[in-house]
């Protein structure tokens, strides 16, 4: 039986309140803060988010917040164990009757993929290995973006980045394949886990809603298309978020209990309808087609969903 | 003297009990594991109400307990040496939030070549964090200092985490007599943890560690911690005779020791200064008019006192138990930037390098140490940096040495 959405079913039922307010610092088009502010919008009110370095750093300017939720800045390798010192304080400030219950926060890890599937990782581990109840947002933007954008583990095959440039012996690009962070979560058997793009709004508010059902880790991963990095036109954010989800690229899924359910089948439109769109894989196209990497690229989503199919129907 | 025979690690670990903490991150590390321990037990057993959690690593335990404290907890984490070189951004990170951390370092020298024994490498690096820092001889003084950490950290004229050392296998295996101090004077000295201006919470949410622009707004908040540091050295002489009514028992910001008459003076800190403090016994019984000064708070650098102390002292000998490659000592630096402007400062300022790695000192060094300032003080011309090493120890290097080369033809 096919994935069904049970909260939200209408675009109108996705809450009017906004929680991330206009006027951030971030880049026109950011793919990631449109995944964010979706998200507030299920989170709601009482919200902690204990931030990594990365863009979203720059959400909180002295003395200026976009956020209307509280706001703690870590580091880049450890926000999910400031998570685990915020969560348990507020546990035990709680128990110990110096907090009032309906002071409690959710504690929400908000980081870009350079610390999520890098610096964070022992720290990220940790934090699900000790069960604790939190989220954890990653805004996946696939290169270390507030830098300027270079090479990352989750940088995929034959994007160009700064450090991962086109050259002789690398005409290709990045040469190492993305790293599949959701199966090294899920490798951790979590409650909750998902990948969300903001062009599938139903879709990231239902697992939102679906995640808040469960205590313990739950964790996002979301696609966080990026004109800056990625060298598109800002205005073509949605397009680009949509082939990512429609090209199989991106499978949006869930996995709960360890689970793996796609909560979303594409039809697949060939992978280089996406590639296209973006300045970082122009190279695969000019001055002279790379037939070798746009097919190595359509192989690996192809061997994704057969593999995902057969999985899912047993 | 009556007491329970405790270890320095134990005393510190009664400090944290002692101060009814809610929450301990650990991570265990060599030699400070002993204290974490202790905590998980008394946590377990219900003993301490306190939540225990072992973390991934010190970078994540200090994390875990910088952002506990500034949820509005009383927070106790230690650790030791690589460990604390591991959690180092955060120390500068949980100073700039300005949350009253307290933090056990155990002293062990730093890798490489890697060992286990103390010396002052590894607290000293944290010195320009913003971590206050008090050194401690005994473990009485580690417990006491422990409970005295709070109150200065809490103090709203500070509000900067402090960092109370021990020196490893010395004092954090050696057992003391050690006096408990009664939990309810303890109470009366360290009131229930109470902040009004820290905590996330959802009636007041608020924005910490935020990014600044500009060089302007970033000197704002590091002078706000400078001048609060600063503060903390009133704060602690309120501390201490608040603890000397209670306990009776007095830690100044240094200590002196036979310092009356002393034309010459070692300065030294932490449980070495024990074996200094023989070494001056028996080179006064020589003849020799020593004393000695042990540094006990370092952040903030008490340079009146430390000043007031050596003034008119015809030589002083600083024996810093740390090396800074290339320039020597790194607490001798300090003091004799504190005695440029001392109008009757010493003749001469010798530095000496000893205890490196937990090397013995040995009192024939002590009095090579008191003979050689002695010396340079007649001459007004200080020496150094001087490393000690005996001819026994070079002797059994030579055999070491000899050794490996035999093995690697």
């Amino acid at each position: 039986m096919p994935w069904q959405r049970e909260t939200f079913k209408k675009i109108k039922q996705i809450p009017k309140e906004e929680y991330v307010l206009p006027g951030t610092p971030l880049c026109a088009g950011c793919g990631g803060l449109e995944a964010l502010r979706l998200a507030a919008k299920v989170l709601g009110e009482n919200v902690v988010y204990v931030n990594a370095a990365g863009c979203f750093t720059m959400l909180a300017v002295y003395p200026f917040t976009a956020l209307n939720a509280s706001w703690l800045y870590t580091t880049m390798g450890s926000a999910p164990a400031g998570a685990q010192g915020v969560r348990d304080a507020l546990d035990v400030l709680i128990a110990k009757g110096r907090l009032a219950k309906e002071e409690d926060l959710k504690v929400v890890v908000l980081a870009g993929d350079g610390s999520t599937y890098d610096m964070a990782l022992s720290s990220t581990s940790g934090a699900i290995f000790r069960n604790l109840d939190f989220y954890y947002i990653c805004y996946d933007n696939e290169a270390y973006g507030n830098t300027g954008v270079q090479l990352s583990s989750s940088t995929p095959y034959g994007a160009r980045t700064t450090t991962s440039p086109c050259s002789v012996q690398h005409p290709a690009g990045a040469s190492q394949e993305k790293k599949d962070i959701f199966e090294i979560w899920r490798a951790h058997r979590p409650p909750y886990i998902a990948t969300v793009s903001p062009r599938h709004p139903l879709d990231l508010a239902e697992k939102f809603a679906r995640a808040a059902r469960y205590a313990g880790p739950k964790l996002f991963l979301a696609l966080s298309a990026c004109p800056t990095g990625w060298y598109y036109d800002p205005a073509q954010s949605p397009e680009v978020a949509k082939l990512a989800v429609e090209s199989g690229l991106w499978p949006l899924k869930e996995a709960i209990d360890g689970r793996v359910t796609h909560t979303y089948i594409p039809k697949r439109r060939p992978v280089e309808e996406y590639l296209k769109l973006q300045g970082r894989f122009r190279h695969l196209f000019e001055p002279a087609r790379r037939e070798d990497a746009i097919r190595h690229i359509q192989d690996a989503v192809d061997a994704y969903w057969q593999q995902a199919v057969t999985v899912e129907s047993h | 003297m009556s007491g329970e025979m405790l270890t320095g690690n134990l005393a510190a670990a009664w400090g944290a009990r002692l101060a009814d903490v809610d929450y301990v991150p650990s991570f265990p590390i060599t030699p400070q594991t002993e204290i974490v321990e202790a905590l998980a037990e008394w946590c377990e057993r219900g003993e301490m109400a306190a939540r225990f959690v072992t973390m991934d690593s010190e970078h994540s335990m200090m994390t875990a307990a910088g952002a506990a404290a500034a949820t509005g907890a009383r927070v106790f984490t230690a650790t030791s040496s690589q460990g604390l070189l591991y959690a180092f951004e955060l120390l500068y990170s949980i100073a700039g939030w300005r949350v009253p951390l307290v933090l056990v370092n155990v002293s062990r020298a730093l890798a490489a070549p890697i060992t286990l024994e103390p010396d002052h490498n590894d607290v000293l690096a944290a010195r320009d964090s913003g971590f206050l820092q008090i050194h401690a001889e005994t473990c009485q003084e580690v417990l006491d200092s422990v409970l005295m950490a709070y109150r200065i950290a809490e103090d709203p004229r500070v509000m900067l985490p402090v960092l109370v050392n021990l020196d490893g296998f010395y004092l954090s295996f050696t057992r003391e007599p050690v006096v408990l101090p009664d939990p309810g004077k303890v109470r009366a000295f360290l009131p229930p943890y109470r902040p009004q201006h820290l905590g996330f919470k959802a009636s007041a949410p608020q924005a910490l560690g935020v990014a600044v622009l500009g060089g302007s707004t970033y000197s704002y908040f590091r002078h706000q911690m400078h001048l609060a540091a600063c503060n903390a050295l009133e704060v602690h002489q309120d501390a201490a005779a608040e603890f000397e009514r209670l306990f009776g028992r007095r830690y100044d910001l240094v200590e002196g020791y036979r310092l009356d008459g002393a034309e010459d003076v070692l300065v030294m800190s932490n449980a070495f200064a024990t074996k200094g403090k023989a070494a001056v016994d028996a080179a006064r019984e020589r003849g020799r008019r020593v004393g000695l000064l042990r540094l006990r708070v370092i952040r903030p650098w008490p340079a009146a006192a430390i000043a007031q102390a050596l003034r008119g002292r015809r030589a002083v000998a600083v024996l810093d138990q740390n090396l800074a490659p290339g320039l020597g000592g790194i607490l001798f630096q300090e003091i004799a930037a504190a005695l440029y402007q001392e109008p009757f400062r010493p003749t001469a300022l010798c530095s000496f390098i000893g205890g490196l790695g937990g090397k013995n000192i040995s009192e024939a060094e002590f009095e090579a140490i008191f003979a050689q300032t002695e010396e340079a003080g007649r001459q007004g011309r200080g020496i150094g940096p001087v490393l000690l090493y005996t001819e026994g120890e070079h002797q059994e290097m030579e055999q070491l040495l000899d050794i490996a080369a035999s093995r690697s033809k």
